[in-house]
């Protein structure tokens, strides 16, 4: 696994004219008196594996809500592929292109892992309510159409074997990875990833590392990633933006980062 | 050792999400078409076929629809009767005005009423989850019930306020009314059934029923992944309550012959939903088996004092009745909460691998 | 232009036009809601301490109170019936405990409220084996209960108080004041809000789920032993009381599931509420408005607050 010197070309190569995918200006959101995003703005690269990392309460799963509209942020604006917005609901960022995984494991728990990742491909399948009904000619012909991509994505992350199993039964690494089958369904343009190498062991995180680094690879996927072991963040994202207590305290690629003053303090707690 | 899947592959997808992949599963289901349609209408006598299978027939279609809400969609519903009641008075009125017009067409018509219906009782379940929804469905059960007593319209102003079923015909064949025979009823209702439960899987395995599943499970999660709650959420209602309202012109037209408002009470919506739990929640096949139980099992216990020589009043057997019914959903609960349809899926997998479970 | 004038203006016409009556209204509404809340209050009493959306609590109003009338028919003086019956609603927590929700521990809420129309079902058939379907008298003199009204006569009319309603009233405020005192100031007290809290965290500290449950219950049980004396004594005790019972759930949308003012408070709007609105706009859409009013009002009230009055607003995570 050479997940070092990748990204590092491929920074380099980008850094002439790097193509803004998203860009998120002074953003600010807050829960009643809870400020859980203070003034922060970055931005994310086309094609790039973008790390936001923090400590825990540092608000970087409230950033990735804000950045696929579940919450609306209070002040600032969001920038995507060239369209401004302020406010939208979750079902448009999917529509434009935006796909995530979440922290705690989302799944359609009552249904099989195939039907989950065909779960993704909701939004490019457009056959009416009458074909709908007789599941007959172009309706029959979709499905089987989408049915082939799903098992391309079955294969490519290798769950063929749990294809019927309903998803509550499967162990959490798996659920992880059916997880990531179901958001990669969608062919998204920018992928969110929340922690997803969470609770895994090195084994499956070595794995899942393997995928993240294919996905960005062979798909061209942007990737925002949330993670907390920092091997990881290190060796697989282009660039690194830090967070604490909803600021953002450092931005730039991993070798400045972890060399920041401020970030080190913010891990390691400072003497007062 | 005779229920085995080895041997028969599926070369392509469209084989491979059949909803019997397996030869022996056809060949069940063909045999129990041949009870239903030769079997049965032959064998039969009136009180089997007027008594069990219409209604037994009748309240799987509702209870299917119920399901569609409940079992599919997440959204608890108390108000399955009023539904009913919208589908059985619409097509009281559409056969009034229209009275040529072949009465299957018109059942089928007045399922769209309820669908109306349902959407607008549909709406706050925007905002609303859980048992707050079904108190809303309770509105709707209550407001119904109270516009079919009030609005004299609804009824033709009859002074006795119920609908009573006129002759009608479909097909050049004497329907419904007094004079139909209960055999020609019972086709028409086995027919309606069947074909709206093979739509309700169709729908159920392409991309709305997937996004009812979808709202069901996990509704933000469904919302990132681009499913429109409105969207999803009603036409959920719309289905659900376009199936109710089929089931409830039937229930009148078909079974009852003449109905009031009684006959759409919360107690029948109750029903409904101890069938769809009993049955098994988000199973089409439980539907059949939950109506089966909850409806056949009473028979049998009304019939069993005559049977055995006993004499115990009518009013007791219907206490009894209650006890029995409130006892089993609770033992149902606790031995398998999620149904018939689940008992018989864990009986299927053992038979497959029987009478060698380890090898 | 009169429809306008019938809606907006008569209404109230009519309310200044006749104060003794209005004041009437008012105080019928007053009771109805005092009930009302009172049968919200068992179920709020349940739903906070187990999760349970208890639907069983109106059939247990009507089977408290038969038990009560029945024994009384039987031969029992009234103040041992009394004493029975209290015994009869701890036997009946404890069953339902035994039996229904120690096998259904962990289960999601939609089993355990369907275990609780089952127990509904369960009881009618039970209560109507025993003690028969017929309407029965309440025996609210002989146990002591006052029954003569009193006339005032306000702005030159009449408006008459039953002293039951004062009675009722009276009960209703000492029963939610212990159990107030019962649920913030004692020890049990706050297990039972650790229980609502988290089952599984309430365990792990040593907490005996089935205890509480079993003192949930038969509170619940007492809350509904006092609404059926209440309510038998206002109209007879039959099984008629159920759909009444039902109205507890407008109430408790209201107030919010877990709070007991709420449960107070949203009990009396719907009282007021339905009482006037049937006495002043009923006649307008053809009487019979009491039996959905209470939850059309609720479903226009969950569309600004779905939270409920005393509910907090929910940030949804994930």
């Amino acid at each position: 696994m050479n997940v070092a010197v990748k990204p590092a070309d491929t920074g380099s190569d980008r850094a002439n004219a790097p193509e803004v995918m998203l860009d998120i200006r002074n953003v600010s959101l807050s829960f009643g008196g809870v400020h859980a995003i203070k003034d922060v703005s970055f931005n994310i690269h086309k094609g790039e594996i973008r790390a936001i990392i923090g400590p825990n309460g540092a608000g970087k799963t409230s950033m990735l809500n804000v950045i696929n509209g579940f919450y609306h942020p209070q002040v600032g604006e969001i920038t995507f592929k060239g369209e401004t917005r302020t406010q939208m609901r979750p079902y448009v960022a999917a529509t434009q292109g935006i796909a995530r995984t979440f922290q705690n494991v989302a799944l359609f728990r009552g249904m099989s892992t195939l039907d989950n990742i065909m779960s993704g491909r909701t939004l490019k399948m457009h056959k009416n309510f009458f074909w709908q009904m007789l599941r007959f000619g172009p309706a029959m012909q979709e499905e089987v159409e989408h049915r082939e991509r799903v098992e391309e994505i079955i294969d490519f992350l290798e769950i063929q074997h749990i294809r019927r199993t309903p998803v509550g039964r499967l162990p959490y690494g798996l659920q992880k990875r059916v997880e990531l089958a179901r958001a990669l369904a969608m062919e998204p343009e920018l992928l969110l990833l929340d922690e997803p190498m969470a609770g895994m062991n090195l084994e499956e995180k070595e794995d899942m590392s393997r995928f993240i680094l294919d996905v960005n690879d062979q798909f061209g996927t942007t990737i925002a990633l949330i993670e907390h072991d920092m091997g990881v963040v290190m060796d697989l994202s282009t660039r690194v933006v830090v967070l604490d207590h909803g600021e953002k305290i450092a931005d730039g690629t991993p070798a400045e980062v972890s060399s920041n003053q401020d970030v080190i303090d913010a891990y390691l707690g400072v003497a007062h | 050792m005779f229920y085995r899947e080895v041997g028969q592959f599926k070369t392509n997808y469209t084989a491979d999400s059949q909803v019997f992949p397996i030869l022996q599963d056809k060949v069940g289901i063909i045999a129990m078409l041949v009870i239903a349609y030769v079997i049965i209408p032959m064998a039969g006598n009136d009180f089997f076929i007027t008594t069990v299978m219409i209604p037994f027939l009748v309240f799987t279609l509702a209870t299917i629809g119920l399901n569609i809400l409940v079992g599919y969609t997440g959204q608890l519903s108390l108000g399955t009767g009023a539904f009913m009641g919208v589908g059985a008075y619409s097509c009281y009125k559409l056969t009034t005005f229209f009275p040529d017009v072949n009465i299957i067409i018109l059942v089928l018509l007045s399922g769209f009423f309820a669908a109306g219906v349902g959407i607008i009782f549909g709406l706050p379940s925007l905002r609303i989850k859980g048992f707050y929804l079904a108190v809303t469905t309770l509105a709707a059960q209550f407001f119904l019930e109270w516009a079919f007593i009030r609005i004299p319209w609804l009824y033709n102003y009859n002074d006795s306020g119920a609908i009573e079923v006129p002759q009608r015909e479909g097909f050049g064949v004497i329907l419904t009314g007094a004079a139909a025979q209960p055999v020609t009823r019972y086709l028409v209702v086995l027919s309606i059934v069947l074909v709206m439960t093979w739509i309700a899987s169709n729908i159920i395995r392409g991309r709305i029923g997937r996004s009812w599943m979808m709202i069901r499970d996990m509704d933000i999660a469904a919302e990132l992944m681009g499913v429109r709650p409105l969207y999803a959420k009603l036409s959920a209602f719309a289905v659900s309550s376009f199936y109710c309202g089929v089931a409830g012109a039937m229930f009148v037209f078909f079974w009852l012959g003449a109905a009031e408002v009684e006959s759409f009470d919360i107690n029948h919506s109750f029903l409904f939903l101890f069938m769809a739990i009993i049955g098994g929640l988000g199973s089409l096949i439980g539907c059949y088996m939950g109506a089966a139980f909850i409806w056949i099992l009473p028979i049998i216990i009304r019939a069993l004092p005559e049977a055995l020589g006993l004499d115990v009043n009518a009013a007791t057997v219907e206490h009894i009745n209650f006890m029995m019914i409130g006892g089993m959903i609770i033992f149902f609960l606790i031995v398998e909460p999620h149904g018939l349809a689940r008992l018989w899926q864990i009986a299927k997998e053992k038979l497959r691998t029987w009478p060698f479970p380890y090898s | 232009m009169d429809i306008l004038y019938n809606i907006l203006i008569d209404p109230f016409v009519q309310m200044g036009s006749a104060p003794d009556f209005f004041l009437q209204v008012l105080w019928s509404g007053f009771v109805a809601g005092t009930l009302y809340s009172l049968i919200a209050l068992g179920f709020v009493l349940i739903f906070k301490a187990s999760g349970v959306f208890n639907f069983a609590q109106g059939i247990m109003v009507v089977f408290a109170a038969l038990t009560l009338v029945g024994l009384y028919q039987a031969g029992v003086p009234a103040w041992l019936a009394l004493i029975l019956t209290i015994g009869a609603m701890f036997a009946l927590a404890w069953l339902v405990e035994r039996i229904v929700l120690r096998n259904l521990v962990n289960q999601e809420e939609i089993i355990l409220f369907m275990a609780t129309i089952g127990l509904n079902y369960f009881l009618i058939g039970f209560g109507e084996y025993v003690f028969g379907g017929e309407p029965k008298p309440m025996i609210a003199a002989e146990l002591g209960l006052p029954t003569g009204s009193t006339t005032f006569e306000p702005f030159g009319g009449i408006v008459i108080i039953e002293h039951l309603d004062v009675a009722a009233v009276v009960m209703a405020i000492i029963l939610v004041t212990a159990l107030a005192i019962f649920f913030n100031k004692t020890r049990i007290g706050r297990a039972l809000r650790a229980v609502a809290d988290d089952h599984q965290a309430a365990l792990s500290v040593g907490i005996s789920l089935n205890q509480i449950w079993v003192i949930v219950w038969f509170a619940a049980g007492i809350v509904a032993l006092a609404t059926g004396i209440m309510w038998g004594a206002k109209s007879d005790v039959s099984f008629a009381l159920q759909i009444v019972a039902l109205k507890a759930l407008p109430v408790l949308i209201i107030g919010g599931f877990t709070s007991i003012p709420g449960a107070i408070i949203g009990g009396l709007v719907i009282g007021f509420g339905e009482k006037l609105f049937e006495i002043y706009w009923g006649g307008l859409l053809g009487s019979g408005v009491e039996g959905w009013f209470a939850y059309v009002i609720a479903l226009i009230f969950l569309l600004f607050r779905p939270q409920g009055l005393f509910g907090e607003k929910i940030i949804e995570r994930i």
